[in-house]
């Protein structure tokens, strides 16, 4: 058997849906082991490429490799190694917890309860607990949870910590931190909260309008990537080897986010080190329609 | 073995630190002070993770840092461990000489009407300028 070195391995995939493209000329390689971001605005087709790596939709374009695997709908291969958190959440409301534990051991062959009950002892959620009486938080740890105890290699989530307040948001991470310490699983997930990203994450995709402008790991994006500033009106060039992502002027002077291949060496410049979520910004504000008055038609049509 | 974490991480977003970095900086700073000695164990992954929200490879990534540097060793099965080696004797004839370089900088700033604002942004800026793009 090959030992797949990635977990996710796109080539020129896309999605079409009748008019727009939810996802166009996507190249990207997530490699093993890895929490990877997806971020990008609403629209920018994180939903679609998730649902397509859990093999809800398929792809109308290029190939998609999961687990060195196509997943296809209706295909049960890829079913018990890959784990899907849909950001709709979806759970039985009349449920109890301990209810929808035993539908999870029943539908999973991979299934730990240990694990599950575990993950809801340190989270204080009684197992006796209707799920429709539960906070928003609650039911999200509670999805979280019954994702993890499937103990899939692969996880999949859209949104997992989207409308909590931060004690929950923080408690769900972690949460998800040490399913990936124990287990070692791989994570891919979506989300607007940058702050998050600089956290968890050692990998980042950055999308806007359906295209990937940014993967890499965090550590190379952020030693590649300064802010180079001076005050004066000059129109002074940055150096050869420099990529201008994006520019910001202020009455005195001019502060410029830049992709740095080559060191180089210009007193003139100040130089200081952005932070991820500075970087990311930069990006998704050059991917950002309104920045030059465009529109972009069926921007919330994501992945529907 | 100790019953409590020899070490409270902590994370600053704003600091344009790689995370693994500023785990790096705060073993290094423990050590330093006395914090951390010879033989003491670092807080496994697990409860780091437990501790702060971190992705684990980043503290795997931190300890197989501070091993390169000598001022950690993991142990298998059992975790990871400061070392002797990383007492390095602090040389007390050059710090006493770059505080002193320090506080006459300082003097010299105040003299030409810099507040103290202005002097902490200063030092700020200067740490956080990079070396490598830099030099």
């Amino acid at each position: 058997m090959i030992e797949e070195t990635s977990v996710l391995e796109a080539v020129n995939l896309g999605k079409r849906y009748r008019r727009t493209w939810g996802l166009q000329d996507c190249t990207l390689t997530i490699p093993k082991g890895r929490v990877a971001a997806l971020v990008g605005p609403n629209g920018s087709g994180k939903s679609t490429l998730l649902r397509m790596a859990a093999g809800l939709s398929e792809p109308s374009a290029g190939t998609l490799r999961i687990l060195g695997r196509s997943p296809s709908p209706g295909t049960n291969d890829l079913r018990e190694r890959v784990g899907y958190l849909d950001q709709d959440r979806p759970l039985y409301k009349s449920f109890r917890v301990a209810e929808m534990l035993r539908f999870g051991e029943m539908n999973n062959p991979t299934w730990n309860m240990d694990v599950a009950k575990n993950h809801l002892a340190l989270l204080d959620i009684p197992l006796r607990s209707r799920v429709g009486n539960l906070s928003g938080g609650q039911q999200a740890q509670v999805a979280l949870t019954l994702c993890l105890a499937k103990q899939p290699e692969l996880l999949l989530l859209d949104e997992p910590a989207a409308a909590l307040d931060p004690v929950a948001r923080e408690d769900l991470l972690r949460l998800l931190m040490r399913q990936v310490a124990d287990s070692e699983s791989s994570v891919v997930l979506s989300t607007h909260a940058l702050s998050d990203v600089a956290a968890i994450c050692d990998y980042v995709v950055v999308l806007a309008h359906a295209r990937v402008v940014l993967s890499n790991d965090t550590e190379y994006i952020v030693e590649t990537h300064r802010i180079l500033s001076i005050v004066d009106d000059s129109d002074l060039v940055p150096p050869p080897g420099i990529t201008v992502i994006n520019e910001q002027q202020s009455a005195r002077g001019r502060s410029l986010l830049v992709r740095v291949e080559l060191p180089f060496n210009d007193e003139r410049w100040r130089v200081d080190r952005p932070t991820l979520e500075e970087i990311v910004m930069a990006y998704l504000r050059e991917g950002s329609p309104h920045r030059d008055g465009r529109h972009v038609d069926d921007i919330e049509n994501d992945a529907r | 073995m100790t019953q409590h974490p020899s070490l409270t991480f902590r994370l600053d977003p704003q600091s344009g630190l790689a995370p693994y970095r500023q785990l790096v900086d705060q073993v290094r700073l423990a050590v330093r002070t006395g914090l951390l000695r010879d033989g003491d164990q670092l807080p496994s992954v697990r409860e780091v993770v437990t501790q702060i929200t971190i992705n684990p490879n980043t503290v795997h990534r931190a300890y197989r840092e501070l091993e390169h540097q000598g001022i950690a060793e993991g142990r298998a099965g059992l975790g990871t461990f400061i070392t002797a080696r990383s007492r390095v004797a602090p040389n007390v004839t050059e710090r006493v000489s770059l505080e002193q370089a320090l506080r006459d900088w300082v003097i010299d700033a105040r003299r030409s009407g810099i507040d103290e604002e202005t002097i902490s942004e200063l030092m700020r800026t200067a740490l956080r300028q990079d070396g490598n793009v830099r030099s």
